[in-house]
């Protein structure tokens, strides 16, 4: 319908991101009735998410004629992006920011770089910048979600943490059992993904691929390779992250720095 | 010599002073009670003491040994803590006894866990998994487990006020029969003068982070 009143393409690009974004935010008021309130954070993501992609789109085509090793600056610029995105969502955990930059440019960066290296994604800036920001971007989401499970296991846990600790047992064995919940928890959107992957949904780039006249069989086995590389990215991601943050949610006296209403002020 | 030695101990957190300036002595097999009323430090005292906190200033000398150059687990090996709530590990009796000993790599025979059970109230408990007991029961595996470390000092922390009465009654009695028999070292916290009164050959009173009073019960109690 919305063609018929947009002729060229941004105005009918923009109809379509309103239109959009008018039936995710009336998600957010129906969550309002519920006396969820996420109507600020909802409404900034999405401008954000919108004005983000198009100056991305539009630096994309300043990008298509310059070398292709200026990719590896624009992923690199994305991970340290998505670290700083993903510690929010560990308020309160020692050193987030930089356990989720390291975490993402381990797991992200290093599937990036054999899957670059083996021919599997085009060193082309159209095809790495779009495949690689996918995998980092899951990778971020996979490790929000680790640190996120584990701030709340650990906070739920003080007791049974500290009475390990003062049983003099070490550190990392008394947060063990809330690392592997974690790390388990964190993997669940990647693994459903592929296991529905054709038969619940389709993803957007085989959509695409089928659009822009590819083969069908080609581009079902390349949206496979895309979700086990998502796969691989997001499960190193998280392994990393939550391996790293075990350490830094205690001091070098070995005591418990992740406690309710205890600020931390020194981060290793 | 004095097994714990507590020097100038102070911890802030924020702008608040938690834990000011106490300096105290504990002597070998003596019990000494804390108390105060609720937010007067005496946990924060007690968590200092075994180093689950840092102090902002001061420090603790355990047998004359300033106690930040004991590696923290041997610290917490040597001085044990019973906690309000027992915290018990999933798994069974045994399982949580041998806790401390296993985490040293040390084997502890499931003769040895008997025998510290039997010690407090609970032969043939071995094999029972923790769901399974109650309250009372699960403050007395905690005991057991900490004992199992052989502390020099063992902390308790309100250890029946998480209890109904009888339950309290009982765990108290333990308590009492266990530092009669083996001549250990304790620091009790609790905010029951009359507990503290039977438990404790020393007593010393805390108000807002402060000492405000130590002395043998008699002595505090009618100041």
């Amino acid at each position: 319908m919305l063609n018929r009143f947009f002729t060229t393409p941004l105005q009918l690009g923009l109809a379509q991101a309103l239109a959009a974004a008018t039936v995710a935010y009336a998600v957010v008021l129906l969550a309002r009735r519920r006396k969820i309130h996420m109507e600020s954070e909802a409404a900034i993501a999405m401008l954000r998410g919108l004005v983000q992609i198009i100056a991305v789109g539009s630096v994309l085509v300043i990008m298509l004629r310059a070398p292709r090793w200026t990719g590896a600056f624009l992923l690199a610029a994305m991970i340290v992006a998505a670290g700083a995105t993903s510690a929010k969502r560990a308020k309160g955990v020692p050193g987030s920011f930089r356990v989720s930059t390291y975490s993402i440019a381990c797991g992200a960066g290093s599937v990036i770089a054999i899957m670059t290296w083996l021919g599997v994604i085009d060193t082309a800036i159209t095809a790495l910048i779009p495949v690689g920001s996918m995998l980092i971007a899951n990778a971020m989401n996979t490790n929000g979600l680790a640190l996120n499970r584990f701030r709340s296991d650990v906070l739920a846990h003080n007791g049974e943490i500290e009475t390990a600790l003062a049983l003099g047992a070490d550190p990392r064995q008394s947060v063990a059992p809330y690392v592997q919940a974690s790390f388990e928890a964190s993997l669940i959107p990647a693994i459903d993904s592929l296991r529905s992957l054709g038969i619940v949904w389709i993803p957007g780039l085989m959509a695409g691929m089928l659009l822009s006249g590819s083969r069908p069989v080609y581009a079902a086995i390349y949206q496979f390779v895309v979700l086990a590389m998502i796969f691989a990215a997001s499960g190193l991601t998280s392994l990393v992250s939550t391996l790293l943050i075990r350490t830094h949610a205690f001091t070098p006296a070995e005591q418990l720095l992740l406690r309710p209403g205890i600020a931390h002020s020194s981060v290793r | 010599m004095n097994v714990l030695t507590a020097v100038h101990l102070t911890r802030d957190v924020g702008s608040l002073k938690i834990v000011d300036d106490v300096s105290v002595e504990v002597r070998p097999e003596e019990v000494l009670a804390i108390t105060g009323p609720s937010g007067s430090g005496k946990s924060s005292l007690l968590r200092l003491l075994n180093r689950l906190d840092e102090p902002t200033s001061g420090t603790v000398f355990l047998q004359n040994i300033d106690y930040r150059e004991i590696p923290p687990r041997e610290l917490r090996r040597k001085v044990g803590m019973v906690t309000q709530r027992p915290f018990l590990f999933p798994g069974t009796v045994y399982e949580n006894v041998s806790f401390g000993p296993r985490q040293r790599g040390e084997e502890f025979s499931p003769s040895q866990a008997e025998e510290l059970l039997t010690r407090v109230g609970l032969g043939g408990y071995a094999a029972r998994d923790v769901t399974n007991l109650s309250g009372g029961e699960a403050q007395r595996v905690s005991v057991a487990r900490a004992l199992a470390n052989s502390p020099i000092v063992l902390l308790l922390d309100e250890p029946t006020s998480a209890l109904d009465e009888e339950a309290k009654a009982e765990v108290e009695s333990l308590i009492r029969d266990i530092i009669r028999e083996t001549h250990l070292t304790c620091i009790v916290v609790t905010h029951d003068t009359a507990q503290a009164a039977r438990m404790a050959t020393r007593l010393m009173t805390l108000q807002g982070g402060r000492v405000t009073g130590i002395g043998t019960v008699n002595e505090v109690l009618h100041a």
